[in-house]
């Protein structure tokens, strides 16, 4: 029983409407009338990604991809791979064509989707240190304590090229040597799991699926700075990632990895969970550490440093999640090792949150350099239901919108920065043709003015005088001076404020009025709204030549503002509209205009 | 378990990478993973993980171990069942809910032919090669 071999056809829609249903039928159809029925099998499959290149088939257990596949390819591919073994070469994908570079590893290396940081998630059970031990774990931090001296394994991490994840990319190495050089005495490690980006769940997942490595990676950084303790501040959102943390510390308390001693080493290291009530500022490292603490969660500024008087006036290194999943792999493998991958001053991986509008959402980790074209349409399979791309929007709400024109830059650090958006901590969100830009902006506006502490004018007043330009723009009711003001408030934001909130809340107003200044143009002087998103500036009519009378707009409208005779032409009392758009969505006539 | 010395450890890692080597497929075990992070739980994957027990249970099938992971990335297709079973390609189910799961115990593990339409590849597997 079983088959010898499986034929997977993709079933995603972009495939499916490009003749995938026929392909899958053409194969099954070419399987028995070879007389293969009880060797092979055909499947569809969920979309596999490349959309572009669809319909994709592949063959198993040969793992062979074949793109751009015809329904008369189908018999090529039975008489040729299934009965003769030859790859049916014109169908492949050019393999050539790979731009990852990933350095001297060679080929196999980077077969899979290239993960560090979640190497182990969606692989061991987390809530079994064994199979984290079993993937190589506490291997580094054995290597570390009976191999390695503090300054050893800094000029390593330094080597490395780390830079930190959770959005400002400063050299992790060096952050470590700030706090290392200061005079001995108490020193603390802090993981920063306070992910709060709406639409960001890397941190999260990675705490879930991989809760040692991050344990792992704060006993190595307390050897390194000289700290023997640590305190996780993590939000109580996350429920599940607290429970998989507390099970996870506690098995490496109890085999000796954490504590007094560890592994006979004469090294000691505390770990503690701290929770956040999910506030968005203590996700910014001072005003985090104020929390710890127990005061409220505001910024101070800096210098000084944490690394030089962080909590409890101590010298405290902060590093975030995803920061730290790196060091295990950096230490067991070599810095020169990571240092091979990404580009020439960002280096390594970077995990994403992937979501918007696009097809598959979901979890990535691609090298640094990657294109965003690469991660939203070969990896991200395209935009949904074959939609135009506008933008993406790297680093939340603290980022830019990233316009069509750039789909190309490889991604980094400085390339990011470049054109107006951050890094971030990681979540990518896709925007297309029905999302009205001035709306997104003001989304984001109205979430860091929501967020912002009050603690400094330029962010508590700018914020929210920026949210009320952009309501009166959306509203209808906006001038170009308001443009004018909103770019000035913004760069005072950016130069003013006391910490990083408020210096790049204003980036989704500065990106969007860089790129997308034709649709604020169109909102204030045409009062126009393309996407049909803003609805004071949409107007419901219906078309009496293309109305066939048959009441569905009628019976749907909660206002009762649409009349007229079955069969007859019907009109719309503009009055009494209240422009939900109901009716616009139920015509299948597209007899409702909306403008 | 009383604490580790580094030689523990040591002993420990490759007891340990010998007994997960044994669930490789080539071997007589089967394995269901089922992804259980957040966003799998939120869709249903408490219910999918308890409906594939339950199944086996009901079959008196006993060499397939159902285990736990975190989150495989396939956010878009939640939840995610990785299914491992000898001399068959090791594949990753999505959107399985409590009748897909039981659907899988059926044709995949017994019947040995893969379940349509459910089949999801990591992202990028076969991009970035």
């Amino acid at each position: 029983m079983g088959y010898k071999q499986y034929i997977l056809v993709c079933g995603g829609t972009a495939c499916e409407s490009n003749q995938g249903i026929a392909l899958f039928n053409a194969l099954k159809n070419a399987v028995v009338s070879n007389g293969l029925v009880n060797d092979v099998q055909v499947v569809r499959t969920g979309c596999l990604g490349f959309c572009e290149k669809g319909p994709i088939v592949k063959v198993l257990p040969q793992d062979t991809f074949y793109v751009e596949v015809k329904p008369e390819d189908a018999e090529t591919i039975i008489k040729e791979h299934i009965v003769k073994g030859r790859v049916v070469s014109r169908l492949l994908y050019d393999k050539k064509q790979s731009k990852i570079n990933v350095g001297i590893e060679g080929i196999d290396f980077y077969q899979k989707q290239f993960r560090i940081v979640l190497r182990n998630c969606g692989v061991i059970d987390p809530d079994k240190i064994d199979e984290y031990i079993a993937r190589d774990g506490y291997k580094a931090l054995e290597k570390v304590l009976f191999t390695m001296k503090p300054q050893d394994v800094i000029d390593e991490v330094s080597k490395s090229g780390l830079r930190g994840r959770g959005g400002a990319g400063f050299p992790t190495g060096k952050k470590w040597s700030f706090a290392a050089a200061q005079p001995a005495g108490q020193k603390y490690m802090v993981c920063n799991a306070d992910e709060g980006d709406p639409g960001a769940y890397m941190d999260r997942s990675t705490l879930e699926g991989d809760p040692h490595s991050v344990l792992e990676a704060m006993i190595i950084a307390g050897y390194a700075i000289g700290a023997d303790k640590g305190f996780i501040y993590i939000r109580a959102e996350y429920p599940l990632a607290i429970q998989r943390l507390e099970t996870a510390i506690a098995q490496s308390r109890e085999y000796g990895l954490l504590g007094k001693d560890i592994l006979g080493s004469g090294f000691s290291f505390e770990i503690e969970i701290r929770l956040g009530a999910g506030a968005f500022v203590c996700g910014e490292e001072t005003a985090l550490l104020a929390s710890i603490e127990g005061n409220r969660g505001m910024p101070n500024p800096r210098p000084p440093f944490p690394a030089v008087k962080g909590l409890w006036g101590r010298p405290t290194v902060i590093n975030n999640v995803e920061t730290l999943a790196n060091i295990p792999v950096i230490l067991t493998k070599g810095g020169l090792w990571f240092s091979k991958i990404g580009t020439a001053t960002s280096k390594g991986t970077k995990v994403f949150a992937l979501t918007g509008k696009i097809n598959n959402s979901g979890l990535i980790e691609v090298p640094m350099g990657t294109t965003l074209r690469e991660i939203i349409f070969d990896i991200g399979g395209g935009i949904r239901n074959g939609k135009a791309f506008k933008a993406a929007q790297t680093g939340g709400p603290s980022g830019g919108m990233i316009p069509p024109q750039f789909l190309d830059i490889p991604i980094d650090y400085e390339n990011l920065g470049k054109i107006g958006s951050i890094m971030g901590s990681g979540g990518l969100i896709v925007m297309d043709e029905d999302d009205c830009i001035p709306n997104i902006a003001k989304f984001y506006l109205d979430f860091t003015v929501d967020e912002s502490c009050g603690k400094c004018a330029p962010c508590r007043i700018g914020g929210r005088k920026l949210l009320n330009y952009l309501e009166k723009i959306c509203n209808g009711d906006g001038t170009s001076a308001d443009i004018e003001n909103m770019q000035e408030i913004s760069e005072a934001m950016a130069r003013a404020s006391l910490c990083g909130l408020g210096q790049t809340a204003s980036n989704p107003v500065k990106s969007s009025l860089r790129y997308f200044m034709d649709e604020y143009k169109e909102h204030i002087d045409e009062k126009k709204c393309r996407a049909g998103k803003c609805k004071n500036l949409l107007r419901y009519t219906i078309d009496t030549a293309k109305c066939v009378g048959c009441t569905a707009c009628a019976r749907v409208c909660p206002a009762s503002a649409i009349a007229g005779e079955r069969k007859q032409p019907h009109v719309i009392d503009k009055t009494k509209c209240i422009k939900c758009g109901q009716c616009f969505e139920v015509c299948k006539f597209h007899a409702v205009n909306r403008a | 378990m009383a604490k580790l010395t580094l030689n523990d450890l040591r002993k420990l890692r490759d007891e340990k990478q010998k007994t997960m080597a044994k669930r490789d497929p080539s071997n007589k075990d089967a394995q269901v993973i089922v992804g259980m992070g957040t966003c799998g739980i939120a869709a249903g994957a408490k219910e999918t993980f308890n409906a594939i027990i339950e199944e086996l249970d009901a079959k008196g099938i006993t060499h397939v171990l159902v285990r736990q992971t975190g989150c495989m990335g396939l956010c878009h297709s939640e939840p995610t069942v990785e299914v491992i079973v000898p001399n068959m390609p090791v594949v990753i189910y999505g959107n399985v809910d409590a009748e897909t799961g039981r659907q899988i115990v059926h044709a995949h593990i017994i019947g040995k032919t893969l379940v349509d339409n459910h089949i999801c590849d990591k992202p990028a597997m076969d991009i970035v090669r």
